[in-house]
């Protein structure tokens, strides 16, 4: 599994937003939005977290927060 | 009313959170099992591809190999099963505050009131997609049957036993199946022809206390039905029942002068892990194998209760002096303390005892631990270990040492 750098905003309540998603290539994400979060497993990727379902350039992506780490995923059920 | 309780158990729960981090691997047949090079090679966990192929917890690495050649064999992570556990708690947290665990993998809830299936599907759907691991849950009206409940189908699974449908479901099932009932008790049970436990259910009960004293009219009532044990919280549940160490070792012990050093080993854990807990116990228990699991165990219980490193020791080796006249070699040893209190409700004097002697060996073990703290396990050793380095290398202490997950009530708190 890869971890990548986020950038994210830590809110004054604790919830966590993910802002912008740095690629391991460099290439720069903004999220344009979360539309959902919740606790899953991927599957697909092989870890468990906080799974934000994110809007990104149009396509839904899956950011996922374990403990400090973030991982992605493309596509889960 | 009926108590409505739920047995919620993680299907091989090592081999399946290893899975869920290797994704590569579903679908073949895996294991998670010790470190072969320090002779702890036993599968711990299966899953159940390797389970179809014959692979058994318990067996060697070896064995299991043989039985199944593509087995993987992944070595534990005991880090992440805490934390799979405490996710799953927190799970069952949302439905009661009811939650008694039972080891990592399993717990009981009671959810008196709501309607059990339900919320056991819903539980299990849940652990499902938020951990990626699957749980069987039994539902019953008390925890004996809901553990059984558990059992009877998995994975990814939900048994209902109400009581209109024990004799159909409960009784059938073979007597080992039995919450309380071990190997032990398996066989004195099976050897007098009771096999089920309805007929368990159904033995004079007076043969049941002549083979087993007051336990064996305790089993018939939880093969009854009639078990009325609560579910406790974990506020109500002693944080630790015994504090015990053992280790298999890297060559075999062969006479009392092994024993005596490696059981000065974990008499040390034992007693420092007892001082840093601020607890004492009155009884201690040793217990030995050899290569072919043949072993003893035996107890001793004091008159007052220690963390007396010299006094844990002294007993062991003496309950191994009565008990084994080294006709074999033994491969693996531990220690036990139990019957435990706080160290800090003092303790009462005993007339004959030289208390400035005892009181000597406590002060010179309080330095031995601050500077054990301090510059590790083996900083200060008693000389005669120094003959058998190779027996007495291991520092039980600080090593974790995973054992399979199918713990007993009240099993030590290692």
């Amino acid at each position: 599994m890869t971890h990548v750098t986020m950038i994210a905003r830590f809110a004054p309540d604790g919830t966590v937003t993910p802002l912008t998603l740095c690629w391991t290539d460099g290439r720069r994400y903004e999220i344009d939005r979360v539309l959902d979060v919740r606790r899953a497993a991927s599957l697909k990727q092989g870890g468990i977290g906080l799974r934000y379902t994110c809007r990104i350039r149009g396509q839904i992506r899956y950011l996922f927060l374990d403990g400090t780490r973030w991982f992605v995923s493309d596509n889960e059920p | 009313m009926d108590r409505i309780i739920l047995h919620s158990d993680c299907n091989s729960f090592y081999a399946s959170v290893e899975l869920l981090k290797r994704p590569e691997l579903r679908g073949r047949p895996v294991a998670v099992g010790g470190d072969v090079e320090r002779r702890h090679g036993i599968i711990l966990a299966k899953n159940e591809p390797a389970k179809a192929a014959g692979v058994k917890t318990g067996q060697a690495l070896w064995q299991a190999r043989e039985k199944c050649p593509g087995l993987v064999i992944l070595p534990p992570c005991y880090e992440d099963y805490v934390k799979f556990s405490r996710f799953a708690r927190q799970i069952y947290f949302d439905y009661t505050d009811r939650v008694e665990p039972f080891g990592l993998d399993e717990a009981w809830l009671d959810v008196t009131g709501e309607n059990g299936a339900a919320l056991a599907h819903e539980i299990r759907r849940r652990v499902k997609r938020e951990l990626g691991i699957t749980v069987s849950i039994g539902v019953s009206f008390n925890k004996v049957f809901a553990k059984l409940g558990s059992d009877y189908k998995k994975p990814d699974a939900v048994t209902l036993i109400p009581r209109e449908r024990v004799a159909e479901i409960v009784w059938p099932l073979p007597v080992t199946d039995l919450l309380g009932v071990g190997p032990a008790t398996g066989a004195k049970l099976i050897g007098r022809g009771i096999r089920t436990i309805g007929e368990l259910a159904q033995a004079p009960e007076d043969l049941l206390r002549r083979l087993l004293g007051k336990n064996g009219p305790a089993l018939q009532a939880c093969a009854r039905g009639l078990d009325a044990s609560p579910v406790k919280r974990p506020e109500d549940v002693p944080q630790v029942k015994s504090v015990g160490n053992s280790f298999t070792l890297p060559r075999d012990m062969t006479c009392r002068d092994d024993a005596a050093r490696v059981l000065y080993v974990l008499a040390d854990s034992v007693g420092r892990r007892l001082r840093e807990k601020g607890l004492m116990g009155r009884q201690i228990s040793v217990w030995m194998r050899d290569s072919s699991l043949f072993g003893f165990q035996r107890q001793a219980t004091l008159p007052a209760p220690t963390d007396a490193t010299h006094r844990i020791h002294e007993i062991a080796l003496a309950l191994v002096d009565a008990n084994y006249r080294w006709g074999r070699p033994m491969r693996s040893v531990g220690v036990s303390v139990s019957d435990l209190c706080e160290a800090a409700c003092g303790a009462q004097l005993d007339f004959f005892t030289d208390t400035a002697k005892s009181r000597r060996l406590d002060v010179l073990e309080e330095v031995g631990d601050r500077l054990k703290q301090r510059f590790g396990s083996r900083c200060l050793l008693p000389a005669t270990l120094l003959a058998a380095p190779e027996l007495t290398g291991f520092d039980p202490k600080r090593d974790h040492v995973i054992r399979p997950a199918d713990p007993s009530p009240g099993e030590a708190a290692s």
